[in-house]
C-alpha cells in the first residue's frame, strides 16, 4: 500500500490530477450538498452533458476547449436554474430534454469531424491525464473562491436550502444565492469533467450528500461529512484506478458506490438502535 | 395604533387575478385570522404581505415595523420533511432578519435562538434532527425560528394541517399565549370554528373580501352560520 503511494507521487501528471481531483471533490461535496437538497440534482447532470457537447464543438472547430465550455456550461446553467424555479412547466422533464439533446448534438459534431478517437474518449469517460498546469492553477483558485463564499454565506445558504420562502421573506435575496450557486456548479463541472469524463462528474456533486444524509441528521454535520468522504472516495479511488488500470472516473463512483451502501447500512442501523433505545 | 395597513390589494399571477381589492388594518395586539375554500387567495396575499409577491394594484404599508420584521410559518413544503439540520440549526435560521449583513450568529443571536426554544417547551429537543420530529415538534420549531424573526408580528399560514385533534389544541393555545403576550398574530385557516374562538378579527375571503371586521360582527353574518353550521362559539 505505501509502495503504491509512494509510486503514485513519483508521476508528476499524477501529482496534477490529484491536486485537481482534490479540490474538485471538495468543491462539488459542498455544492452538493445544497444541490441535491434543493432538489436540484438534475441540474448538475444537465450541465456534464452540456459540457460534452461544448468539449465536441471546440474540438471540431480547433478552439481552447475551456474558452468554450467555461461560457457554454454557464449559460446552460443560468437557463436550467430558470427553468427549474418555473415550476409551471415540468422542470425535470426539461431539463432531460436538454441534456440528452446536447448529448447528441456533441455526439454529431464528433462523428462528422474527428471520430470517436482517444480524446472523444477521454471527455465522456475522463482521464487523468488531461489535467495540465494551468487546470492546476485553475482548479486551486475556484476551490479557494468557493471555499471562501461557501463560509461568508454559510447561514443564508443554510438558510436558503432549508426554506427559500422564510428566507426571502427576512429580506435574504435568494434568486441571488441561487444564480451563486448555479455559477459556481457550472465552473466545478467544466474543470471536474475532463478528469471524472463528462458522463460521471455529477455522481461527484450527488454522492458525498447523499450518503451522509443516510447517517447525519444536522447540516452542518452532513457539509463536513460530504467534505471529507468525497476527498477520501476521491484517493482510494485513483489509487484503485492505478493499481488495476481502470479509468479514474468510473473508479472514484464505484468507491462512492461502496460508501453509499455502507452508510445507508449503518443509518439504518443507526434507526434500529433508536427504536429499541 | 396600527402597525400595518393593507388598501386595495389585488395580486395576480400572470394577469390572472387571484386576489382582489383587499383592505384591512391590523394594530398591536391583534389576532387575525384568514378563512376561506382552499384556492381563495389566503396564501397568495400572506406572500404579498411578506413581499415575496407584489402587489398589480394598492397599497401594503408598514409602522413601526420593517417588512422583513415578519416571523413567517409557510404552508409546508415536501422538500422539508427530510432535511437532515438540527432544531437549533432551524430556530437559529430566524435571526438572520435581525443580523442585517453581518456574517455570523452573534452571541445575543444565540440566546434569542435559546430563549424561543424555551418558551415553545422544546429544549429537550434542541440537538434533535427537525426530520426526525413529529408533525406538531416541526411546527413547534418553525414558531420559534419565527418568534426570532419577529417580537412584533407573525404571520402562520395553516399551522395545523395535518396536526392531530390534541397537537391542533396544543397548538392554537400556545399561539394565543403569545398573542395575550402582545403579539400580534396574522393567521390563515379554513377552519372557521377555531377562527371565531380565537380571532378578534376575521377576514373571509373567496379572492375579493367576502367579510372583514370584528368577530362579534361575523358571528351574526350569513356566511359565518353556513360554515359553523349555526352554532355559536363565542
Ligand atoms: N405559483 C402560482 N402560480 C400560478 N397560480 C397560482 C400559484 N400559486 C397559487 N396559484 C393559484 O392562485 C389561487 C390562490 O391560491 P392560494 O393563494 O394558494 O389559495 P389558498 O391559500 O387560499 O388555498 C389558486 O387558484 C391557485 O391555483
Ligand atoms: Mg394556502
Amino acid at each position: 500500500m505505501l509502495d503504491l503511494i509512494k509510486e503514485l507521487f513519483s508521476y508528476s501528471f499524477i501529482v496534477r490530477a490529484l491536486m485537481v481531483g482534490v479540490m474538485v471533490a471538495l468543491v462539488s461535496s459542498l455544492l452538493g450538498v445544497s444541490l441535491v437538497l434543493k432538489r436540484y440534482s438534475m441540474i448538475g447532470d444537465g450541465l456534464s452533458h452540456v459540457g460534452f457537447a461544448s468539449l465536441a464543438i471546440a474540438m471540431a472547430l480547433g478552439l481552447a476547449p475551456l474558452q468554450v465550455s467555461i461560457p457554454t456550461v454557464v449559460l446552460a446553467a443560468f437557463l436550467l436554474l430558470h427553468i427549474s424555479e418555473n415550476s409551471k412547466i415540468k422542470g425535470d422533464a426539461a431539463i432531460a430534454l436538454i441534456s440528452s439533446s446536447a448529448l447528441a448534438i456533441g455526439v454529431i459534431m464528433v462523428a462528422v469531424t474527428t471520430g470517436m478517437n482517444t480524446d472523444v474518449c477521454n471527455y465522456m469517460f475522463g482521464s487523468i491525464l488531461a489535467m495540465k498546469i494551468s487546470d492546476v492553477f485553475l482548479s486551486i483558485s475556484l476551490s479557494i473562491v468557493v471555499l471562501i463564499l461557501y463560509i461568508v454565506f454559510y447561514n443564508k445558504i443554510f438558510a436558503i436550502t432549508f426554506d427559500e420562502s422564510f428566507a426571502r421573506a427576512t429580506g435574504i435575496k435568494a434568486g441571488r444565492y441561487n444564480m451563486l450557486i448555479a455559477l459556481l456548479t457550472a465552473l466545478t463541472i467544466v474543470i471536474g469533467m475532463r478528469m471524472m469524463g463528462a458522463l460521471l462528474i455529477s455522481s461527484l456533486i450527488i454522492f458525498p450528500a447523499l450518503t451522509s444524509m443516510r447517517v447525519f441528521g444536522s447540516f452542518k454535520a452532513v457539509v463536513v461529512c460530504s467534505a471529507i468522504l468525497s476527498v477520501s472516495c476521491f484517493f482510494i479511488g485513483i489509487a484503485t484506478s492505478f493499481a488495476f488500470s481502470i479509468p479514474a472516473g468510473a473508479s472514484v463512483v464505484a468507491v462512492n458506490i461502496i460508501t453509499f451502501i455502507t452508510f445507508t447500512v449503518i443509518g439504518e442501523l443507526k434507526k434500529r438502535v433508536g427504536v429499541l433505545a | 395604533m396600527n402597525i400595518l395597513s393593507c388598501t386595495g390589494v389585488s395580486m395576480a399571477y400572470d394577469s390572472h387575478v387571484v386576489v382582489s381589492d383587499v383592505s384591512f388594518a391590523l394594530e398591536a395586539g391583534d389576532y387575525m385570522v384568514i378563512v376561506g375554500e382552499n384556492g381563495s387567495g389566503k396564501s397568495t396575499l400572506m406572500k404579498g404581505l411578506l413581499g415575496l409577491i407584489k402587489p398589480i394594484s394598492g397599497k401594503i404599508e408598514f409602522y413601526g415595523l420593517n417588512q422583513y420584521e415578519i416571523g413567517y410559518l409557510p404552508q409546508q413544503t415536501v422538500v422539508q420533511k427530510d432535511f437532515p439540520a438540527s432544531v437549533f440549526e432551524v430556530v437559529l435560521s430566524g435571526c438572520l432578519t435581525t443580523k442585517g449583513s453581518k456574517i455570523f450568529y452573534r452571541r445575543q443571536d444565540k440566546e434569542l435562538a435559546q430563549h424561543n426554544i424555551a418558551r415553545l417547551g422544546i429544549d429537550a429537543l434542541k440537538r434533535k434532527s427537525y426530520r426526525n420530529l413529529s408533525g406538531g415538534q416541526q411546527q413547534r420549531v418553525l414558531l420559534a425560528r419565527a418568534l426570532c424573526a419577529s417580537e412584533r408580528l407573525i404571520v402562520l399560514d395553516e399551522p395545523v394541517n395535518g396536526l392531530d385533534p390534541i397537537m391542533t389544541g396544543d397548538l392554537y393555545s400556545l399561539i394565543a399565549e403569545l398573542n395575550h403576550a402582545g403579539l400580534a398574530v396574522i393567521m390563515v385557516s379554513h377552519d372557521v370554528k377555531s377562527a371565531v374562538q380565537f380571532g378578534n378579527k376575521i377576514l373571509h375571503m373567496e379572492k375579493k373580501p367576502l367579510f372583514y371586521g370584528a368577530k362579534e360582527d361575523y358571528l351574526h353574518t350569513d356566511i359565518c352560520k353556513r360554515m359553523t353550521g349555526g352554532e355559536i362559539y363565542a
